[in-house]
């Protein structure tokens, strides 16, 4: 395998480079943020973007301001992951068996793209109507925003198996199982691994959405990021939509990293770019 | 696969051919066999001959002239539209133009493969695996992924693959095609070495006439499409043979007389 024992001076260089050229953008645009809180905005109509500094005074500095947005985010949290896995654990079953049979897959892939064409805030209300607010109607949010994704995902790895190499199980006689297991699902795990991460990030706006037009229930971050809207307060706003914005990442990095791990060793599309 | 399970149960006139088999040491036999795709291609056309046991037969023809589909159809990766074919042994060792690796499996994972497969105990498997990784010269890349490995590497993991099986007849689908010329010639003698050593059945399918003759001790030359045997060339040299053979005059003659009913026409 390509292996580097020592990082080469050039190497080094250009790893610093990559973690310097973000930190420069992100200094560029607090910069911008401050000219617009302080200059093109007066005093009265600060509010609409309130300085940076304020954000992390008041948003996280302040225990009670704090508490109330990781609380919120918490139950938003729980609500993504449980709707991931249940997209997970029904997005992997419906391709498995609709590669057993071309009458399966023909009867239900029409009607997960028809999943993915609702527009989901047309649907919430719905939903609440007939499953109320709990915690499962919001899990359903998710399961509807995250499950094509894993669907398709799954269904591309899945067919993607070579033909020469079904012909090398089906010279052994192999059954059924032990081609799914053996052959079709590992061969998937790159595309089904790439399904996960974007229906990750999915559920993760699937669970505030949900939460944002419920309005009953138990109070995620959307609904509290609607309530500091309403009272204009800003400082708590930004400061909930920026650590929305981080757990959003944390789960696109978690996922990536989940991909490096399981499938880098042989696989160029979940290989760390150099 | 229900229906390709259905179709290695015995026939009659598989049981036929099983009697020709069985005896007379054939390994494989054609008889008659034609192939007709679903789209009107006529791949083969009353091809006939037989392997036996031992023996090492090559097929040399221009593309498309059913050489493949010759070894599918002696797999039963397909079934002939018209004829038989017969193998004394159901277990055939197949070696793809591709090798076909798997490639989330180790070097010694996807040598034990096929055995896997058959439920092979988990011992043993290694065991025939290190013995087919010895035999095929991969001793130390036991741990490699295919992504590591060169061409001609993957080939040899390939037929290290179909050796834990052990099987009697073999059949290559031009195996070494796609690999350069150095590593052809190279691999060509560990064939033969292995061949020599085991004295398997091999039925051998190749566009290169040398390597034909070199492997060979029965060289049938087919025709374009649809395919037929146009000639049958025995090739007088014995077992072993060393890689000097090739620059040989007596080799050139019978390479010579191979390529010439190649081209000849059909009238």
């Amino acid at each position: 395998m390509a292996e580097v024992s020592r990082p080469v001076p050039g190497q080094r260089r250009r790893a610093v480079a990559q973690v310097v050229a973000p930190l420069i953008v992100f200094a560029l645009v607090i910069a911008v943020w401050l000219f617009i809180s302080y200059v093109l905005l007066e005093p009265r109509r600060r509010f609409l973007m309130p300085p940076p500094q304020e954000v992390v005074r008041v948003g996280f500095f302040d225990g009670r301001n704090v508490a109330e947005i990781l609380g919120a985010l918490w139950s938003t949290t729980q609500v993504a992951i449980v709707g991931l896995g249940v997209s997970i654990a029904i997005g992997t079953v419906i391709p498995v068996a609709m590669i057993q049979a071309r009458w399966v897959e023909w009867s239900l892939y029409p009607w997960a793209v028809v999943l993915q064409t609702i527009p989901i805030l047309a649907i919430v209300p719905l939903i609440g109507f007939w499953f109320q607010f709990g915690f499962s109607s919001r899990v359903l949010v998710c399961v509807l925003i995250a499950l094509f994704p894993i669907v398709t995902n799954t269904l591309f790895g899945l067919k993607s198996t070579e033909q020469a190499q079904h012909d090398l199980f089906t010279l052994q006689r192999a059954n059924r199982v032990q081609r799914l297991l053996k052959l079709q699902l590992p061969g998937a795990l790159p595309a089904i691994l790439s399904g996960w991460r974007i229906a990750a990030g999915l559920s993760v706006v699937g669970a505030i959405v949900g939460d944002f037009f419920f309005r009953q229930g138990e109070p995620g971050i959307g609904r509290l990021i609607d309530d500091y809207r309403a009272r204009l307060q800003s400082e708590q706003l930004f400061a909930s939509v920026a650590l929305s914005s981080l757990l959003g990442l944390v789960v696109f990095w978690g996922f990536g990293l989940l991909g490096r791990l399981l499938v880098g060793a042989w696989h160029e599309s979940h290989r760390s770019t150099e | 696969m229900s229906s390709r399970r259905a179709a290695v149960q015995p026939t009659p006139d598989i049981v036929a051919i099983s009697s020709k088999t069985g005896s007379a040491g054939v390994a494989l036999a054609f008889e008659h066999v034609s192939k007709v795709f679903p789209d009107g291609t006529r791949a083969l056309d009353d091809v006939s001959f037989d392997v036996h046991a031992g023996e090492m037969v090559a097929i040399v023809g221009p593309s498309g002239c059913g050489k493949s589909t010759l070894l599918r159809l002696a797999s039963r990766l397909s079934t002939p539209s018209g004829g038989e074919i017969g193998v004394s042994d159901g277990n055939l060792g197949y070696v793809f133009q591709d090798a076909t690796l798997l490639p989330w499996r180790t070097v010694q994972r996807n040598v034990e493969l096929l055995a896997e497969l058959a439920g092979v105990g988990s011992r043993e498997r290694a065991l025939l695996a290190s013995q087919a990784i010895a035999l095929t010269g991969l001793s130390g890349f036991e741990r490699h992924r295919p992504r590591a490995l060169s061409g001609g590497m993957r080939m040899r993991v390939s037929l290290a693959r179909a050796l834990t099986m052990r099987p009697r007849i073999f059949l290559f689908d031009e195996p070494f095609g796609a690999l350069d010329e150095i590593t052809r010639e190279r691999l060509n003698g560990e064939l033969l070495d292995l061949f020599e050593r085991e004295r398997f059945a091999g039925l051998f399918v190749t566009h290169s006439v040398s390597e034909a003759a070199f492997l060979a001790s029965r060289v049938l030359v087919m025709s374009a499409r649809p395919g037929r045997i146009l000639a049958e060339i025995a090739v007088p040299f014995g077992y072993p043979r060393a890689t000097e053979l090739r620059f040989e005059p007596d080799f050139a003659v019978v390479a010579g007389q191979i390529s010439a009913r190649l081209r000849e026409k059909l009238t």
